[in-house]
């Protein structure tokens, strides 16, 4: 294992991202490339988990977009991530709130923690 | 054609220029020493036999230990004749990760990992019953017919049956080179190559 964790250190620079965990609002700013333009798309929504090891770790996101359900999964470490805003901190109870894919509307809703 | 012996670290990830993740995997490569040299006048054929990975000296038999010390290096584990090498190598030269260029397409082989014993669905794709239901209860999975009746009155050899699976020498043909870490003698493959960590494997260029 050690020799992995050499070549990821290696290969792949760190970056400094908020610390958000599952039931937190995010807002991504990820890297599009069209031909040789490049532009900032926004994806902003309810973090449902954490996921991985070293810099193999993904992060799933969740938001309604015009009444669907969509969810994106991002590499943490990608450097197509221009950068990370923490929204909002949520309350919750697991590491992984899969139980929100079932919930719409008033009872989708995560309490916010009071800074 | 060049080679090398190698030892399979584990997989991970890496982004590449367009920022996409690519699977990898981590093989540490040599370094390795020529043990024997091969001629066709003297062996009838010629090659050149490598060896990898330094084993302890009370493993090794007293005559490994005499053909480790003829190319004055230490016993090693590993030992593979390689033929057809393009560059003349010598009694104890040690080549390493620097045969090999990023961005090359080799061949790794390596041995397949064991899955027991299989049915025909897992070992040879046969589709199995296409429903559960009407009447199936426990035939879902079973090969079917073997074969035809009195004539010819045998099961004709060859026939995919279940049975022992995988653990085959397996090789994986033009896999890319994505990163050389040559101080650690690393060499970074795109894609996976056969068998579990720690086992050995056979680069060829």
């Amino acid at each position: 294992m050690d020799l992995v964790k050499y070549v990821q250190d290696t290969l792949t620079p760190s970056k400094t991202l908020p610390n958000f965990k599952a039931g937190d609002t995010i807002t991504v700013s990820y890297k599009i490339k069209e031909g040789v333009k490049e532009r900032i798309q926004l994806f902003q929504g309810v973090v449902l988990q954490r996921k991985g090891t070293g810099t193999t770790k993904t992060f799933t996101v969740r938001k309604i977009s015009n009444g669907v359900g969509v969810e994106r999964i991002f590499p943490l470490l990608s450097p197509q991530i221009d950068k990370i805003e923490l929204n909002k901190v949520g309350v919750v109870r697991r590491a992984r709130i899969f139980y929100l894919r079932e919930k719409s509307g008033k009872a989708a809703r995560i309490k916010e923690k009071k800074m | 054609m060049s080679g090398l012996l190698g030892k399979k670290v584990g997989m991970t990830s890496i982004f590449d220029a367009d920022g996409k993740a690519v699977p990898c995997t981590i093989i540490e490569a040599g370094p390795c020493v020529v043990t024997q040299v091969k001629t066709k006048e003297k062996d009838g054929y010629a090659a050149t036999q490598l060896s990898f990975d330094n084993k302890k000296e009370k493993n090794t038999s007293a005559p490994m230990k005499g053909h480790f010390a003829k190319a004055k290096t230490t016993a090693k584990v590993k030992t593979v004749e390689f033929k057809h090498f393009t560059t003349e190598q010598k009694l104890g030269d040690v080549l390493n990760t620097d045969i090999f260029t990023e961005g090359d397409y080799i061949d790794v082989i390596g041995t397949s990992k064991g899955k027991g014993f299989q049915g025909v669905v897992k070992r040879h794709g046969f589709s199995g019953v296409g429903g559960a239901t009407h009447g199936q209860h426990n035939r879902l999975r079973a090969p079917g017919s073997m074969g035809a009746s009195s004539d010819p009155s045998r099961v004709f050899p060859g026939m995919r049956m279940a049975g022992r699976m995988g653990f085959d020498r397996v090789k994986i043909q033009n896999i890319q080179i994505v990163k050389i870490l040559a101080d650690k003698n690393l060499i970074v493959v795109r894609g996976s190559v056969p068998g579990h960590k720690g086992t050995y494997l056979i680069l060829e260029k």
